[in-house]
């Protein structure tokens, strides 16, 4: 196997992007990451996507951006995994490198998600549970979310406001990144006000559905020592599934894939959790912040949310997450997110982080999570100069 | 859903039939072909009883497309006596009431309607225990 660097990185920044389609969004990420890059042809394309086909009727969107971006003839795949396709795209193209089957690949997450009625949104997130047991009955997809909360404040005793920390950290670091989607500082009042989506889930436990699209490239790690970005190695690349339906899992309250995938993440790089300089973990709902926080290790089980409570996870804490803003606030285009994820992560370790920047990061780690925890997938990068 | 995958799944949706496995006499429900227990294969059915307590609930204000003409309205996972875990709605519940650890009790309800000429779907929801039938 060989070993692998990200040597380019591009964003859209994350809005209702009215004036723009899924293969626009697409084309901008793909082509600021071979310009950063610099490299003009890739040879193989992995796009993280969950939705074409639901919200724009699209699918082959492999084909069709490769088409688009003036590729013709390359290999192009559209790879899904619910709300972890972005990530899953990366883990393909970090494959398709380390093992020697080509020298250039990009991961490209893209996801168009304002074109339609917002409960036509709502409807399609809920295609990442199970359709049969959990779909069916009416459950959303933030509903589902709100069942863990639920039962986590009660095993564990906390209230709903005990979570704020986690949506206050995201808001803060977004108010700096001019790619996201609510660069808008919140308090702990607004917080507490916010309106009920799924109870206990309000509007500001939730991260926002956008449009976006975000690229990396992947490429042997002797061919980056070129490059004239400080030189950032995938050092692990490990992903694990669980139950699709949360009625189905041994604890619900406990993301055994998380678990697996960030175990395997620090046994192939020879780390652990306390040599992370960051996470830049899935807020997709502030609980899911909390139960990746415990199951990747960084804190006991029920002792996630004390790590917002106690302001461990600020820029200035013990381990800063969703350092540009996590998905809550740079906003969460579903098959993209993963994508971005790794893109934040590379802005952090080459120094470009702008206003958001951790001095001296030079490990981090980046965890998609695709359904209520059924797949899961956990990177960490490295700062090589 | 479709009316065939309705059809199909007409002894789960209408009467909470699961499966006992052979090997290790884990309840299960939904059916599966393997079990998630012991791994051996479970394909023996086994009718619940619909009694259970809510293991978690929420409330859902915004539902997703084809179920907006019931929101708001409560869901909930239900730890069922015989140990699985079920998602469903609740129904004829005082709002007031709920929470976690209460009995509820499966019944067959209206789920969806497709317009005016579609199929009306018919599946389980749990309510509270009532009074009169407690104990
Ligand atoms: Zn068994």
């Amino acid at each position: 196997m060989r070993d692998v660097a990200v040597l380019g990185i591009g964003q859209t920044p994350v809005a209702e992007h009215w004036d723009s389609s899924l293969r626009d969004l697409a084309y901008r990420a793909l082509q600021a990451a071979l310009d950063d890059a610099r490299v003009p042809v890739p040879q193989m394309l992995f796009v993280g996507n969950m939705l074409s086909g639901a919200l724009a009727s699209q699918e082959n969107v492999g084909a069709l951006i490769a088409d688009y971006a003036g590729l013709r003839g390359m290999e192009a795949f559209k790879i899904e995994a619910a709300c972890a396709s972005g990530a899953a795209a990366a883990r393909m193209a970090w494959m398709a490198v380390a093992g020697g089957l080509c020298d250039i690949a990009v991961a490209l997450g893209v996801e168009k998600m304002t074109d339609g009625k917002a409960e036509q949104a709502t409807a399609a997130l809920a295609y990442a549970a199970d359709a049969e047991y959990e779909g069916e009955h009416g459950l959303s997809f933030v509903a589902l979310n709100a069942l863990m909360m639920q039962r986590y404040m009660h095993e564990y005793g906390y209230r709903h406001s005990d979570f704020a920390g986690f949506a206050i950290n995201s808001h803060a670091n977004a108010t700096t990144n001019p790619n996201a989607m609510f660069p808008s500082a919140i308090t702990a009042e607004q917080f507490e006000r916010a309106r009920p989506v799924a109870a206990p889930i309000t509007l500001l436990d939730s991260s926002g559905i956008g449009d976006g699209a975000a690229a990396a490239v992947f490429v042997p790690l002797d061919l980056a020592t070129r490059s004239p970005h400080p030189v950032v190695r995938v050092l692990a690349s490990a992903s694990a599934t669980d139950t699709v339906a949360l009625h189905d899992r041994r604890d619900p309250l406990f993301l055994e894939a998380a678990h697996v995938s960030a175990q395997r993440a620090y046994a192939m790089s020879g780390t652990t959790a306390e040599d992370m300089d960051f996470f830049e973990l899935h807020d997709a709902f502030t609980i899911m912040s909390a139960l990746s926080l415990e199951a990747s290790g960084y804190a006991p089980r029920g002792h996630g949310v004390g790590m917002a409570i106690d302001g461990e996870i600020t820029r200035q804490g013990r381990l800063p997450i969703c350092t540009l803003g996590g998905l809550k606030a740079r906003g969460h285009p579903v098959g993209a997110t993963g994508v971005y994820q790794i893109v934040e992560a590379v802005q952090q370790l080459r120094g470009e982080a702008g206003p958001n920047q951790l001095a001296g990061a030079r490990l981090g780690m980046a965890q998609n999570i695709g359904g209520s925890g059924a797949n899961v997938i956990t990177h960490i990068l490295e700062r090589r100069n | 859903m479709s009316g065939p995958s309705q059809w199909r799944r007409r002894q789960q949706r209408l009467s909470l039939t699961g499966e006992i496995c052979p090997q290790c006499s884990a309840r299960l429900f939904p059916p599966r072909d393997v079990c998630p227990h012991c791994g051996g294969p479970a394909r023996i059915p086994y009718a619940l009883g619909g009694r259970g307590t809510v293991y978690s609930f929420s409330r859902i204000m915004s539902a997703p497309e084809g179920y907006e003409a019931g929101a708001p309205y409560y869901v909930a996972l239900v730890a069922l006596d015989e140990g699985p875990l079920v998602t469903a709605q609740l129904t004829d519940v005082d709002p007031e009431a709920v929470s976690i650890g209460m009995p509820v009790e499966m019944v067959t309800r209206l789920m969806k309607r497709d317009g005016d000429r579609g199929l009306i779907d018919y599946s389980f929801k749990f309510r509270p225990v009532l009074e009169r039938m407690a104990g």
